[in-house]
């Protein structure tokens, strides 16, 4: 897996990833950042804000982000799952987080993550990418700039291309 | 018509460059074919029974003359020199090679063309009345609003992989012609009290294997709302929609699991967080695009300009035929609306030859400003003619073979390509079409008929619209054997209604005869001259239409 950052500095791979998944039943380490799933964030809040390192959130696709957006406003990171690379319901999520509820940390797409569904995801809100096993990084790289353009808005701020238009007509 | 200016041409031209690099990317195996496909299908090209097929969008069915001269020329030089036209204002190429597409894509986008989200997951071509701008019965022309949501809806990053294709149809008029109940979401333009102008919603309509006419879940949205009315509704079905099977993954059944009322107040609610945000429209931003639908420079006619009556009083019979059957009355006085029928002996309903493609071009740019609209019935239609011209464009037309004058009649018939193409199909549909051309071949036989729509489709999915035909044939595939349903009474303009099964599927041999019969009983039923075969059907129900099909037969 190589994990891809996107910001305004462009796209590059993240040589070291600071984050360790920890599973439901292991017990935290003593320091370090994890993420932890949803259920155990839910359960393990004042526990986990305690610890000296950070915690970050494993959100399933088929989550209700407006269920989940309050709590997660503060979170370092948010990592969506993608199961199935046609399956666009994290698109979604990504979206109300960050436009709705203010979600402002590192959103990650994991899962079935593909060079052609990077623009795509970057213009919802992701930022960070953990690109599939096996995957070409280089091609990865360049799908940022499949398009110069898009017609709508997003939670990238682009503005409607129509409102564009009217502001460059004056 | 819209035009592109350079936001637009970008746009086209760097998703042919991205096809272009999926293309190779493809053969060069660094992508799987699973992979490939959702991005194979979101621009156009299916993998079909022979051979890739190719849809090129058109948005609302309007192309320029310079455009359907394109078309002509893709056809010739990367096809086998001709195009299919089909009911979702399309058009489709049956032979290109996979790596002839860039190219292809290419040459379309310097006409301002694309085949973007013409297949897939996603949003598909916004289809419309092939009336609007015209049509004497308009609340306000929709294609500038179809046009805002073609924008809005191309490459949206958010619904680029929903549960399953989702289809928008708007309409601006009083009748509806562009089939807004069996839509996704079917938008009709309405007028409150105040004579404030806004949107009614039907959301959930749809064909395929589970027909279902669609529930109005808002009543009346004000225009500015429609684009993020249109996404709050989005956002409920890529989050809410079945992706565990594929048959149940369309609106229609999360519409139906939830209730029309829950879902309607789903949609409410997401749409009260985005509805201030910045999809709301500003008049400003309507005007614009008003602008490009502005109606063409139309000469002031005289009354005694109008030809139509004369023409129907006319010695000349197939002049007089043609006119009452193919041409319309037109909202400027002294104009007229002139359907070109795509359905004759010689080709496949909806099929043109490279050469007509080109001949329709000149008789566009000479007859009526330079337009041309596909409509959902496979046919083209000139929106602009002027009725003192219309006998000189008779006989253009009539030499081109697109002046059959049964337009809205029996042999006017909507077809999928059935088994002779398509690999999803369980029987053919286009030699039962044919056959029932010939059938019906005598005009006079023809025009007692009056008003009957027959769609026919090679399987379940239903490209053929069977199920809103007022006699509808579906194929099916019975231990091996090519069979077909017959189902009557279904319709999709106002008042929209699903065609209901006869009987017990017949044979390909059996199937003509009984339609002919089906014809012949509501010959003898029909209240009067005046009664159509629909209400007939709807007044007697499938009683003795079912004695006339069936039991003849086993006499």
């Amino acid at each position: 897996m190589t994990l891809i950052r996107r910001d305004e500095a462009g796209a590059r791979v993240v040589p070291d990833d600071p984050w360790t998944a920890l599973e439901d039943e292991a017990a935290a380490p003593a320091e370090g950042d994890v993420t932890v799933s949803l259920a155990r964030f839910e359960r393990e809040l004042d526990d986990l804000r305690a610890r000296p390192g950070r915690t970050g959130v494993r959100v399933p696709g088929d989550a209700d982000p407006d269920a989940i957006g309050p709590l997660l406003a503060e979170a370092p990171l948010v990592t969506v799952d993608f199961p199935k690379f046609t399956d666009g319901r994290g698109y979604s999520v990504a979206r109300v987080l960050r436009e709705r509820h203010g979600f402002a940390g590192e959103l990650r797409a994991v899962g079935h993550v593909l060079r052609d569904q990077l623009f795509y995801m970057a213009r919802c809100g992701f930022d960070t990418f953990e690109l599939t096993e096996g995957k070409d990084v280089d091609d990865a790289l360049a799908a940022f700039e499949d398009f110069s353009l898009s017609y709508q808005p997003a939670a990238d701020g682009t503005a409607p291309i129509w409102r564009r238009r009217a502001a460059e007509a004056g | 018509m819209y035009e592109y200016d350079r936001f637009d041409q970008r746009l086209v031209e760097e998703r042919a460059a991205q096809f272009g690099d999926q293309v190779r990317r493809r053969i060069d195996g660094r992508l799987t074919e699973e992979e490939f496909k959702p991005l194979r299908l979101q621009n156009g090209l299916y993998m079909q029974l022979h051979a890739y097929m190719m849809r090129i969008a058109i948005p609302y069915g309007l192309l320029s003359a310079r455009q359907v001269r394109r078309l002509a020329h893709v056809a010739r030089a990367y096809d086998r020199g001709y195009v299919h036209f089909t009911t979702r204002q399309n058009v489709q190429l049956n032979w290109p090679a996979l790596e002839d597409v860039p190219r292809i894509l290419e040459e379309l986008a310097e006409v301002q063309m694309h085949a973007i989200q013409t297949s897939g997951n996603c949003i598909r071509n916004i289809t419309s009345d092939p009336y609007a701008g015209v049509a004497h019965d308009e609340i306000e022309d929709p294609r500038p609003y179809a046009e805002i949501l073609r924008q809005w809806s191309t490459f949206h990053p958010e619904f680029a992989f929903l549960p399953r294709k989702f289809k928008f149809a708007v309409t601006g008029a009083r009748e509806d012609r562009a089939a807004i109940a069996v839509h996704d979401v079917g938008i009709r333009v309405v007028q409150d009290d105040d004579g404030e102008v806004g949107f009614a919603f039907y959301v959930g309509g749809g064909q395929g294997r589970t027909p279902v006419i669609a529930p109005c879940i808002a009543e009346f949205v004000p225009k500015h709302d429609l684009v993020s009315f249109s996404e709050a509704v989005l956002r409920v079905y890529n989050r809410l929609g079945r992706r565990d099977n594929k048959f149940k993954a369309r609106i229609k059944i999360l519409v139906k699991q939830t209730g029309a009322d829950e879902f309607a107040r789903l949609v409410r609610e997401e749409h009260a967080e985005i509805a201030d945000g910045p999809l709301k429209l500003t008049d400003e931003d309507i005007a614009r695009f008003e602008r490009f639908f502005r109606p063409p420079p139309y000469e002031v006619l005289s009354n005694g300009d109008t030809k139509v009556g004369a023409a129907l009083l006319s010695k000349d019979r197939a002049f007089a035929r043609w006119v009452g059957h193919n041409v319309v009355e037109h909202r400027v006085p002294g104009y007229a609306i002139v359907n070109l029928s795509l359905k004759s002996a010689d080709l496949p309903p909806g099929d043109v030859t490279a050469d007509q493609l080109d001949a329709v071009a000149d008789v566009a740019e000479r007859f009526s400003f330079g337009r041309v609209v596909v409509t959902h019935r496979q046919n083209l239609v000139l929106t602009d003619v002027r009725e003192s011209e219309l006998r000189a464009l008779f006989r253009e037309l009539a030499e081109i073979g697109f002046a059959t004058p049964n337009v809205g009649k029996l042999t006017d018939v909507v077809c999928c390509p059935g088994l002779d193409y398509c690999n999803l199909a369980n029987a053919r549909s286009i030699p039962v079409a044919q056959d029932l051309t010939a059938r019906f071949a005598d005009l006079s036989r023809l025009f007692e008929l009056g008003d009957l729509q027959l769609n026919i489709s090679g399987c379940i999915n239903a490209c053929g619209h069977h199920h809103v035909g007022h006699i509808g044939i579906l194929g099916i595939d019975k231990q091996g054997i090519e069979h077909y349903q017959l189902m009557l009474g279904g319709s999709s303009a106002d008042e929209a209604s699903l065609g209901k099964i006869l009987g017990r599927a017949l044979t390909a041999d059996e199937i003509g005869t009984a339609v002919e019969r089906v014809v012949l009983a509501y010959l003898g039923l029909r209240a009067s001259e005046s009664e159509p075969f629909l209400e007939t059907y709807r007044r007697l129900g499938p009683k003795p239409f079912k004695e006339a099909v069936y039991d003849a037969h086993q006499a």
